[in-house]
Order: structure tokens, then C-alpha cells, then sequence
């Protein structure tokens, strides 16, 4: 990668640079196909945390039971597009890809998780929350490889949920959000995370919302009052996804079903969520 | 950008082991259509979308309009001319034909591997499963009711085979 220049580009699953690539919006001067690195496909509990390696595809993490030791990262994995794009995506590709649609950067700013990173100057680990930088724009040197992303196991009675709305399956969600609670006892809201997806240039974290949970016994009020903040918190452009106002609505809707999912699973229930679109 | 260099694609399809140089832009569709004559595999949308284009990877459904060739290098792909054997239809392929599970038939290679990947990991498949297992698929003729009844019944007879 360093011989090859900065318009080099690492190709992983492709499920994102291929159709920006055919869109004339990515026009890399060489690919590096990864895919036949060794090593780097493994899902792994180790000492508290999961580790991802950077082309675990999502539909792996889907079947992992080790994976589903956080729901909400189970959440996501189960409802990205469809299964021939979740079948070949990969992870690291869609974190390194930045995509503002995409859906990993929401549901891993919800967790406490950091990326490794290997390049010509050997490894380096960074907070998720300093990696990206903008739209499609990381912390990553133009030969630098996104190795490895590690995800520390929330505390007991935590619970997590992440929702995202979209039209049908195979396009980008028009919102998304990603909810982590951990109760504390008398079923108050020891920490809350809050982290909007597809309404900003990266994934939001709306710190009022989370603010407006923590302490509280998750009532009705406290619920309303966060979705309300997490509506002011996002940043969405009309498109063809809908207005600018459609979403920001959107937003409040799942940022407040998500707290509920979220809420009953940090009691020990198990809930099903995932994506939400017509015809599921 | 000068033309690029071919490069080496070898690869396994329907059992069979092809090879062939191609510009390493060219997509794992067009290999299949234009280098090997497989013309089976539709291109729907070119766009990720529609799934017309879907084949198995090593037994995994991939849109075939979004990997370049030289990803599958090394690789066993399955399209639709690998279902039938000795000319008698594949169990799901008959479950569609006697099912009107299609109408122009556009998009039916690629429902046909998607049903195929979906019994091959879950022989008897919940109704969510099956919606789950085709959302790639866009199918605009059908209304997807017997495309569903299809891929139930090919539940079915894939059991008693």
C-alpha cells in the first residue's frame, strides 16, 4: 500500500465501495483485495471483551453465539440490507468505509469499543470515537489496515437495542438508533448511551438524551424528554430517504422504542429486534 | 488510466473448473455471462439492489453485480445452470414451476438461489425465515404470494427427496 499512493484503496467485502466505485464517487487507482489474508475472519470472547476480526462478515456475526452475548451488536448484524450483501460485507469494511448510513458506527459508539489498527509504522489501538472523522473520512493512514475491533462485555443488567427504519431491505435505513442502558439498583438508570445513525455526516451521540435517562427509573416522562432531546440532536439532510423533518420525528420514535427494548432486556428478557421495513 | 494488465481467475462453476483472464474491473456477473457463456445470471439492477444477479459463493448467496472476479479466485460458485441434473428440474426449481411462483421470470435465478442457500441452512424454514431469506430479491410481477407458496413447498419436497 505505501508503494502504491494514497489513492490506493484496501477492498474488503465491497458491499460499499463497489456500487460508490460503479457510481463514479470512489475512483480508486488500485485495489488491495484482503480477503485472502489469513486471521482475519475470527469472532472470539476474550477476558471480558469480543473481538472482531476485521473481515468477520456480518452474517457471521448474525450465526455467532459468541456475538450474541451483546444483543444489540446481534441487533445489527441480523438486519443489514439483505443476506447476499451481509453474506460478503464485512465489519472492518463498513467501519473503515464510513459511510454516514452505515449501521456499525451507531451500535459500536453504544459499546465501549476500540479498533486496531496495523500500518507501516506497526499497530496502534484507538477509541472508536477517534476514528472517524467525517463522512467516509477515518482516522486511517492511506496504508493502514483496520485490523481488528474489540468490544468490551457491558456490566450485568445491561441492555442494549438498535433500530433502524428503512423503506425494504436492501437500501440504507433512513434513521437509526442505538440504545445501551445498565440499570443500578431500584431499577434506575445507572448509564445510558444514545448514538443516532444516518441523520449527521457521522453517527450522533445525543448526550442530552442520555442525560435525561441517567438516575431516573426510565418512566414514561424521562423516556419522552430523551426523544425529544435526540430529536433536537440530529443532523439530517432531506433526500430521497424523506425530509429532513420525516426523520427527525423518526428519530424520536426509535430512540424511544429502542430505550423500551433496551430497558427489558438489561431485566433479563429476551426481546427480538432488529431493522424494521415493509413486508419483514 | 492505461488498460490494465489481465489477470488469472480460476474458479470452480457448477462443478466444473473454469479459467480465464480478465481485467481484474470485471465483475463476477459479466465473468459469468460474457466468459462463460452462463447467462442464467441476470443483471437486474446493477446497483446491489434487486438480486436478479444472486449465485452462490462457496455456499453462500453473494449479488454477483457487487464482487469483482478475482475475489472468487480459488472459488466454488453455483448459478441457476447448476441446479438441474441429468435435464430433471432441481426439488425448487419445481416447486416454483408448479407453484406460479414466477411470471416473466427476470428475477427467478436469483430467488431459486436464494431459496436453495435458505433450505441448505434451514430445511424447514418459519414463514419470517423465508421472508427474511428473500429481501434481497425484488420481484415485480408476482406480488410474492406464490413466490412464497413456491418456496414452501420446495420446503416440502426438498424433505422427501
Amino acid at each position: 500500500m505505501s508503494q502504491l499512493g494514497e489513492e490506493a484503496r484496501l477492498l474488503a467485502g465491497g458491499q460499499s465501495l463497489i456500487p460508490l466505485m460503479k457510481m463514479r464517487l470512489a475512483r480508486p487507482s488500485d485495489l488491495v483485495d484482503i480477503n485472502f489474508l489469513p486471521g482475519l475472519a475470527g469472532i472470539q470472547e476474550r477476558s471480558g471483551e469480543l473481538h472482531f476480526g476485521a473481515l468477520a462478515r456480518h452474517s457471521d456475526i448474525e450465526a455467532s453465539e459468541v456475538a450474541a452475548r451483546i444483543p444489540i451488536i446481534h441487533d445489527c448484524a441480523a438486519g443489514i440490507a439483505d443476506v447476499q450483501v451481509r453474506n460478503q460485507g464485512t465489519i472492518g469494511g463498513s467501519l473503515a468505509e464510513a459511510d454516514p448510513s452505515g449501521d456499525w458506527a451507531a451500535v459500536l459508539l453504544a459499546l465501549d469499543t476500540s479498533v486496531r489498527c496495523h500500518g507501516p509504522k506497526g499497530e496502534r489501538s484507538l477509541a472508536l470515537g477517534d476514528f472517524f472523522k467525517d463522512a467516509y473520512t477515518t482516522a486511517l493512514g492511506p496504508a493502514e489496515l483496520l485490523r481488528e475491533v474489540i468490544v468490551q462485555i457491558p456490566p450485568k443488567k445491561s441492555g442494549g437495542a438498535y433500530l433502524a427504519f428503512k423503506r425494504c431491505a436492501p437500501v440504507y435505513a433512513s434513521a437509526s438508533a442505538a440504545v445501551q442502558l445498565t440499570l443500578g439498583d431500584k431499577d434506575t438508570c445507572a448509564d445510558a448511551r444514545i448514538v443516532l445513525g444516518c441523520v449527521g455526516l457521522t453517527a450522533i451521540r445525543a448526550r442530552l438524551a442520555e442525560a435525561a435517562l441517567r438516575g431516573t427509573q426510565l418512566t414514561a416522562k424521562a423516556i419522552e424528554t430523551a426523544a425529544e432531546a435526540a430529536r433536537a440532536a440530529a443532523e439530517p439532510q432531506s433526500d430521497m430517504r424523506g425530509s429532513a423533518e420525516y426523520k427527525r420525528r423518526l428519530v424520536a420514535v426509535l430512540v424511544k422504542r429502542a430505550i423500551g427494548i433496551a430497558a427489558r432486556r438489561a431485566r433479563g428478557e429476551q426481546v427480538e429486534a432488529s431493522h424494521e421495513y415493509v413486508g419483514r | 488510466m492505461s488498460a490494465a494488465e489481465k489477470v488469472p481467475v480460476r474458479v470452480k462453476v457448477n462443478g466444473k473448473p473454469c479459467e480465464a483472464a480478465v481485467e481484474p474491473r470485471t465483475l463476477l456477473v459479466d465473468f459469468l455471462r460474457e466468459e462463460l457463456n452462463l447467462t442464467g445470471t441476470h443483471v437486474g439492477c446493477d446497483t446491489t439492489y434487486c438480486g436478479a444477479c444472486t449465485v452462490l459463493l462457496n455456499g453462500r448467496t453473494v449479488k454477483s453485480c457487487t464482487l469483482f472476479a478475482v475475489m472468487a479466485d480459488q472459488g466454488e460458485i453455483t448459478t441457476v445452470e447448476g441446479l438441474a441434473k441429468n435435464g430433471a428440474l432441481h426439488p425448487v426449481q419445481r416447486a416454483f414451476a408448479e407453484n406460479h411462483g414466477l411470471q416473466c421470470g427476470y428475477c427467478t435465478p436469483g430467488l431459486l438461489m436464494s431459496t436453495v442457500h435458505l433450505l441448505s441452512k434451514h430445511p424447514r424454514p418459519a414463514e419470517k425465515q423465508i421472508r427474511r431469506a428473500i429481501a434481497g430479491n425484488t420481484c415485480r410481477c408476482t406480488g410474492y404470494q406464490n413466490i412464497l407458496k413456491a418456496i414452501r413447498a420446495a420446503a416440502e419436497l426438498s424433505e422427501k427427496r
